[in-house]
Protein backbone atom coordinates (compact mmCIF):
# COMPACT_ATOMS: atom_id res chain seq x y z
CA UNK A 1 0.00 0.00 0.00
CA UNK A 2 1.21 3.60 -0.71
CA UNK A 3 0.76 6.44 1.48
CA UNK A 4 -1.98 9.37 -0.01
CA UNK A 5 0.13 12.20 -0.93
CA UNK A 6 -1.82 15.53 -0.99
CA UNK A 7 -0.93 18.45 -3.78
CA UNK A 8 -0.98 21.91 -2.12
CA UNK A 9 -2.98 24.50 -3.04
CA UNK A 10 -1.66 26.95 -5.23
CA UNK A 11 -1.23 29.34 -2.52
CA UNK A 12 0.39 27.23 -0.51
CA UNK A 13 3.10 26.84 -3.14
CA UNK A 14 6.49 28.44 -2.62
CA UNK A 15 8.11 30.83 -5.32
CA UNK A 16 10.20 33.42 -5.94
CA UNK A 17 10.14 37.06 -4.75
CA UNK A 18 12.54 39.42 -5.72
CA UNK A 19 13.30 42.49 -3.70
CA UNK A 20 12.41 45.42 -6.12
CA UNK A 21 12.89 48.13 -3.53
CA UNK A 22 13.22 48.75 0.02
CA UNK A 23 12.19 50.77 2.71
CA UNK A 24 13.03 52.19 6.44
CA UNK A 25 10.74 52.68 8.58
CA UNK A 26 12.48 53.36 11.65
CA UNK A 27 15.83 52.37 12.91
CA UNK A 28 14.39 48.65 13.15
CA UNK A 29 11.85 48.25 10.97
CA UNK A 30 11.91 48.11 6.87
CA UNK A 31 9.62 47.17 4.23
CA UNK A 32 10.49 45.42 1.56
CA UNK A 33 8.73 46.00 -2.13
CA UNK A 34 8.63 42.67 -3.76
CA UNK A 35 7.94 41.24 -7.48
CA UNK A 36 5.85 37.85 -7.01
CA UNK A 37 5.56 37.24 -11.00
CA UNK A 38 2.16 34.47 -9.48
CA UNK A 39 1.05 36.52 -7.01
CA UNK A 40 -2.85 35.79 -6.14
CA UNK A 41 -3.94 38.25 -4.37
CA UNK A 42 -4.74 38.99 -0.72
CA UNK A 43 -6.99 40.50 1.82
CA UNK A 44 -6.13 43.39 4.46
CA UNK A 45 -4.80 41.08 7.92
CA UNK A 46 -3.33 37.97 5.88
CA UNK A 47 0.32 37.26 5.61
CA UNK A 48 2.81 35.44 3.97
CA UNK A 49 5.39 32.48 5.15
CA UNK A 50 9.05 33.32 4.04
CA UNK A 51 11.64 30.71 4.00
CA UNK A 52 15.60 31.36 3.30
CA UNK A 53 17.71 28.89 2.10
CA UNK A 54 21.39 28.76 3.24
CA UNK A 55 24.55 27.72 1.16
CA UNK A 56 24.82 24.47 3.09
CA UNK A 57 20.98 24.01 2.57
CA UNK A 58 19.61 25.04 5.88
CA UNK A 59 16.62 26.36 5.94
CA UNK A 60 14.57 28.78 8.31
CA UNK A 61 10.82 30.10 7.50
CA UNK A 62 8.92 32.83 8.97
CA UNK A 63 5.39 34.60 8.87
CA UNK A 64 5.16 38.24 7.94
CA UNK A 65 1.88 40.28 7.54
CA UNK A 66 1.39 42.07 4.10
CA UNK A 67 1.50 45.60 4.86
CA UNK A 68 0.08 46.73 1.44
CA UNK A 69 -3.49 47.20 0.66
CA UNK A 70 -4.67 44.77 -1.80
CA UNK A 71 -5.73 47.39 -3.96
CA UNK A 72 -1.74 48.49 -4.44
CA UNK A 73 0.30 47.99 -7.23
CA UNK A 74 2.84 46.41 -5.13
CA UNK A 75 3.26 43.94 -2.24
CA UNK A 76 4.95 44.91 0.81
CA UNK A 77 6.29 43.40 3.24
CA UNK A 78 7.27 45.27 7.09
CA UNK A 79 9.52 43.50 8.90
CA UNK A 80 11.11 44.24 12.41
CA UNK A 81 14.55 43.43 13.03
CA UNK A 82 15.03 40.64 16.00
CA UNK A 83 19.05 40.66 17.25
CA UNK A 84 19.31 36.95 17.41
CA UNK A 85 16.42 35.88 15.29
CA UNK A 86 17.20 33.49 12.50
CA UNK A 87 15.30 35.46 9.41
CA UNK A 88 14.48 38.92 10.47
CA UNK A 89 17.99 40.08 10.54
CA UNK A 90 18.70 39.27 7.19
CA UNK A 91 15.43 40.61 5.67
CA UNK A 92 15.34 44.06 8.05
CA UNK A 93 18.89 44.96 7.46
CA UNK A 94 21.23 43.26 5.29
CA UNK A 95 18.80 42.35 2.04
CA UNK A 96 19.37 44.48 -1.04
CA UNK A 97 17.70 45.24 -3.73
CA UNK A 98 17.69 42.58 -6.47
CA UNK A 99 18.00 39.53 -3.65
CA UNK A 100 15.90 36.17 -4.37
CA UNK A 101 13.52 34.63 -1.62
CA UNK A 102 10.94 31.87 -1.22
CA UNK A 103 7.58 32.67 -0.40
CA UNK A 104 4.08 31.31 0.29
CA UNK A 105 0.79 32.80 0.68
CA UNK A 106 -1.95 34.97 0.91
CA UNK A 107 -1.74 32.80 4.42
CA UNK A 108 -4.82 33.41 6.73
CA UNK A 109 -8.87 33.82 6.59
CA UNK A 110 -9.34 34.58 10.28
CA UNK A 111 -7.39 38.05 10.81
CA UNK A 112 -8.87 39.99 8.14
CA UNK A 113 -10.89 42.99 7.09
CA UNK A 114 -12.78 44.08 4.36
CA UNK A 115 -14.38 47.44 3.54
CA UNK A 116 -18.06 45.26 2.65
CA UNK A 117 -17.50 43.61 6.77
CA UNK A 118 -18.10 47.45 8.10
CA UNK A 119 -17.28 49.37 11.97
CA UNK A 120 -16.77 50.84 13.77
CA UNK A 121 -13.39 49.81 13.41
CA UNK A 122 -11.60 49.61 16.18
CA UNK A 123 -7.60 48.62 15.80
CA UNK A 124 -4.79 47.89 18.58
CA UNK A 125 -1.70 47.93 17.69
CA UNK A 126 1.41 47.00 20.07
CA UNK A 127 5.07 48.10 18.02
CA UNK A 128 4.96 46.13 14.68
CA UNK A 129 1.87 44.78 15.23
CA UNK A 130 0.64 48.01 13.05
CA UNK A 131 2.06 45.92 9.74
CA UNK A 132 -1.47 43.82 9.56
CA UNK A 133 -3.60 46.97 10.63
CA UNK A 134 -2.12 49.27 8.18
CA UNK A 135 -3.19 46.89 5.14
CA UNK A 136 -6.37 47.52 7.05
CA UNK A 137 -6.02 51.63 6.85
CA UNK A 138 -4.53 51.42 3.71
CA UNK A 139 -7.28 49.33 2.12
CA UNK A 140 -9.86 51.24 3.65
CA UNK A 141 -8.37 54.53 2.19
CA UNK A 142 -8.20 53.07 -1.10
CA UNK A 143 -11.54 51.95 -1.25
CA UNK A 144 -12.85 55.23 -0.11
CA UNK A 145 -14.65 53.90 3.29
CA UNK A 146 -16.29 56.05 5.33
CA UNK A 147 -16.13 53.30 8.36
CA UNK A 148 -15.50 55.16 11.61
CA UNK A 149 -12.43 54.08 12.49
CA UNK A 150 -10.26 54.27 15.88
CA UNK A 151 -6.29 52.88 15.88
CA UNK A 152 -4.62 52.75 19.20
CA UNK A 153 -0.93 52.46 18.73
CA UNK A 154 1.72 51.80 21.44
CA UNK A 155 4.96 52.64 20.53
CA UNK A 156 8.49 52.98 22.64
CA UNK A 157 9.38 56.15 21.59
CA UNK A 158 8.52 58.98 18.93
CA UNK A 159 10.75 57.47 16.20
CA UNK A 160 9.73 54.24 16.98
CA UNK A 161 6.55 54.86 15.75
CA UNK A 162 5.97 52.56 12.73
CA UNK A 163 4.32 54.39 9.45
CA UNK A 164 3.85 57.89 11.51
CA UNK A 165 4.00 60.16 8.59
CA UNK A 166 1.77 57.87 6.58
CA UNK A 167 -0.87 57.62 9.77
CA UNK A 168 -0.71 61.13 10.15
CA UNK A 169 -1.51 62.01 6.60
CA UNK A 170 -4.28 59.51 6.62
CA UNK A 171 -5.88 60.92 9.93
CA UNK A 172 -6.40 64.42 8.28
CA UNK A 173 -8.30 63.11 5.76
CA UNK A 174 -11.43 63.49 7.90
CA UNK A 175 -13.03 60.41 6.79
CA UNK A 176 -13.75 58.75 9.98
CA UNK A 177 -10.30 57.96 11.28
CA UNK A 178 -8.78 58.53 14.19
CA UNK A 179 -5.35 57.46 15.35
CA UNK A 180 -4.35 57.74 18.97
CA UNK A 181 -0.45 56.97 19.90
CA UNK A 182 0.60 56.23 23.45
CA UNK A 183 4.55 56.22 24.03
CA UNK A 184 5.62 53.76 26.52
CA UNK A 185 9.43 54.79 27.24
CA UNK A 186 10.27 58.22 26.21
CA UNK A 187 7.87 61.00 25.14
CA UNK A 188 9.26 64.15 23.14
CA UNK A 189 8.99 67.70 25.02
CA UNK A 190 5.18 68.95 24.42
CA UNK A 191 4.07 65.12 24.07
CA UNK A 192 -0.38 65.22 23.68
CA UNK A 193 -1.00 61.02 23.15
CA UNK A 194 -0.63 58.64 25.86
CA UNK A 195 2.96 58.26 28.04
CA UNK A 196 2.11 54.68 29.16
CA UNK A 197 0.64 50.93 28.46
CA UNK A 198 -2.20 50.25 26.99
CA UNK A 199 -4.60 49.34 30.32
CA UNK A 200 -7.90 49.76 31.18
CA UNK A 201 -8.39 53.64 31.85
CA UNK A 202 -7.13 54.02 28.14
CA UNK A 203 -9.88 51.27 26.43
CA UNK A 204 -12.41 52.79 28.82
CA UNK A 205 -11.35 56.49 27.98
CA UNK A 206 -10.98 56.73 24.24
CA UNK A 207 -12.16 53.18 23.20
CA UNK A 208 -14.89 52.61 20.98
CA UNK A 209 -17.80 51.49 23.54
CA UNK A 210 -19.60 48.05 23.14
CA UNK A 211 -22.91 49.43 22.84
CA UNK A 212 -21.10 50.13 19.35
CA UNK A 213 -20.57 46.44 18.72
CA UNK A 214 -17.20 47.74 16.75
CA UNK A 215 -14.99 44.72 15.45
CA UNK A 216 -11.99 44.76 16.79
CA UNK A 217 -8.62 43.62 15.79
CA UNK A 218 -5.74 43.13 18.42
CA UNK A 219 -1.93 42.62 17.31
CA UNK A 220 1.11 42.93 18.66
CA UNK A 221 3.51 41.31 21.76
CA UNK A 222 1.61 38.16 23.11
CA UNK A 223 1.37 40.36 26.49
CA UNK A 224 -0.06 43.22 24.78
CA UNK A 225 -2.23 41.30 23.37
CA UNK A 226 -3.68 39.55 26.15
CA UNK A 227 -4.13 42.05 28.28
CA UNK A 228 -5.95 43.99 25.48
CA UNK A 229 -8.36 41.20 25.15
CA UNK A 230 -9.51 40.44 28.36
CA UNK A 231 -9.82 44.21 29.38
CA UNK A 232 -12.11 44.59 26.40
CA UNK A 233 -13.84 41.46 27.01
CA UNK A 234 -14.32 42.52 30.58
CA UNK A 235 -15.78 45.92 29.39
CA UNK A 236 -18.48 44.16 27.46
CA UNK A 237 -17.05 43.42 24.34
CA UNK A 238 -18.54 40.42 22.36
CA UNK A 239 -15.43 37.55 22.07
CA UNK A 240 -16.49 37.07 18.59
CA UNK A 241 -15.78 40.13 17.50
CA UNK A 242 -12.58 40.36 19.38
CA UNK A 243 -9.58 39.12 16.63
CA UNK A 244 -5.87 38.61 17.85
CA UNK A 245 -2.81 38.24 16.14
CA UNK A 246 0.23 37.68 18.59
CA UNK A 247 3.48 37.54 17.72
CA UNK A 248 4.54 35.05 20.14
CA UNK A 249 7.69 34.40 21.71
CA UNK A 250 9.40 32.89 18.34
CA UNK A 251 9.44 35.97 16.32
CA UNK A 252 13.08 36.60 14.08
CA UNK B 1 9.01 30.14 29.83
CA UNK B 2 5.41 31.36 31.27
CA UNK B 3 2.50 29.47 29.44
CA UNK B 4 1.16 32.35 27.92
CA UNK B 5 4.13 33.68 26.26
CA UNK B 6 4.27 30.72 24.49
CA UNK B 7 0.50 30.95 23.30
CA UNK B 8 -0.23 32.09 19.73
CA UNK B 9 -3.51 32.08 17.40
CA UNK B 10 -4.77 29.95 14.92
CA UNK B 11 -3.98 31.93 12.72
CA UNK B 12 -0.26 31.69 13.19
CA UNK B 13 -0.80 27.98 12.61
CA UNK B 14 -2.50 28.92 9.00
CA UNK B 15 0.54 27.88 6.72
CA UNK B 16 0.47 24.79 8.08
CA UNK B 17 -3.18 24.10 8.04
CA UNK B 18 -2.74 25.19 4.40
CA UNK B 19 -0.37 22.46 3.42
CA UNK B 20 -3.15 20.18 4.12
CA UNK B 21 -6.64 21.67 3.04
CA UNK B 22 -7.32 23.33 -0.26
CA UNK B 23 -9.74 25.93 2.00
CA UNK B 24 -9.10 28.60 4.42
CA UNK B 25 -9.06 26.53 7.37
CA UNK B 26 -8.85 29.65 10.08
CA UNK B 27 -11.80 31.10 9.14
CA UNK B 28 -14.19 27.82 9.84
CA UNK B 29 -15.63 27.31 12.92
CA UNK B 30 -15.11 24.21 15.28
CA UNK B 31 -17.39 23.38 17.96
CA UNK B 32 -15.16 22.31 20.86
CA UNK B 33 -15.98 18.45 22.11
CA UNK B 34 -15.45 19.47 25.43
CA UNK B 35 -17.63 22.20 26.09
CA UNK B 36 -19.97 23.10 23.15
CA UNK B 37 -18.11 26.65 22.57
CA UNK B 38 -18.02 27.13 18.94
CA UNK B 39 -15.42 29.58 17.66
CA UNK B 40 -13.15 29.97 14.87
CA UNK B 41 -9.99 28.01 14.21
CA UNK B 42 -7.77 31.43 13.72
CA UNK B 43 -9.09 32.28 17.18
CA UNK B 44 -8.02 29.01 19.16
CA UNK B 45 -4.90 29.00 21.46
CA UNK B 46 -2.05 27.92 19.75
CA UNK B 47 1.34 25.99 20.55
CA UNK B 48 3.78 25.11 18.42
CA UNK B 49 5.68 25.82 15.24
CA UNK B 50 6.78 24.66 12.60
CA UNK B 51 6.83 21.17 13.21
CA UNK B 52 3.35 20.90 14.68
CA UNK B 53 0.73 22.90 16.71
CA UNK B 54 -1.82 21.87 19.40
CA UNK B 55 -5.10 24.10 19.03
CA UNK B 56 -6.58 24.57 22.36
CA UNK B 57 -10.20 25.76 23.08
CA UNK B 58 -10.50 29.53 23.69
CA UNK B 59 -12.83 29.31 26.10
CA UNK B 60 -12.47 26.03 28.32
CA UNK B 61 -8.59 25.23 27.15
CA UNK B 62 -9.34 21.34 26.25
CA UNK B 63 -7.21 20.42 23.21
CA UNK B 64 -9.25 20.36 20.15
CA UNK B 65 -7.04 19.60 17.47
CA UNK B 66 -3.33 18.15 16.98
CA UNK B 67 -0.94 19.01 13.56
CA UNK B 68 1.89 17.79 13.60
CA UNK B 69 4.06 17.19 10.62
CA UNK B 70 5.93 13.55 10.51
CA UNK B 71 8.43 11.95 8.47
CA UNK B 72 5.11 10.26 6.94
CA UNK B 73 3.37 13.17 6.13
CA UNK B 74 1.23 15.41 8.64
CA UNK B 75 -1.24 13.85 11.02
CA UNK B 76 -4.38 15.74 11.86
CA UNK B 77 -6.02 14.66 14.91
CA UNK B 78 -9.06 16.52 15.27
CA UNK B 79 -11.06 13.96 18.08
CA UNK B 80 -11.54 17.08 20.50
CA UNK B 81 -13.28 18.98 17.95
CA UNK B 82 -17.35 17.76 17.51
CA UNK B 83 -18.17 19.81 14.29
CA UNK B 84 -16.85 22.22 11.76
CA UNK B 85 -18.29 24.43 10.17
CA UNK B 86 -17.01 26.31 6.73
CA UNK B 87 -18.76 28.91 4.91
CA UNK B 88 -19.71 28.10 1.65
CA UNK B 89 -18.15 31.41 0.34
CA UNK B 90 -14.33 30.20 1.58
CA UNK B 91 -14.73 26.36 0.37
Amino acid sequence: MTSASVAAPPRMQWQIATVRAVVDETPRVRSLILDVPEWPGHRAGQHVDIRLTGEDGYRAQRSYSIASAPEAPDLAVTIERIDDGEVSPYLAANVQVGDRFEIRGPIGGYFVWTAPLGGPLFLIAGGSGIVPLMAMLRHRALVDSKTPTLLIHSSRGFEEIIFRNELERLATKEDGLTVYHTLTRRQPVGWSGGARRIDRDMLTGIGIPPAMTPRIYICGPTPLVESAARILSELGHEPGLIKTERFGPTGG
Amino acid sequence: MERDALTLDGNAAAGLLGELFAIEMTAAVATCDACGTSGAIGGARVYGGEMGAIFRCATCDAVIVRLVRTSRGISFDARGMRCLVVAEASA
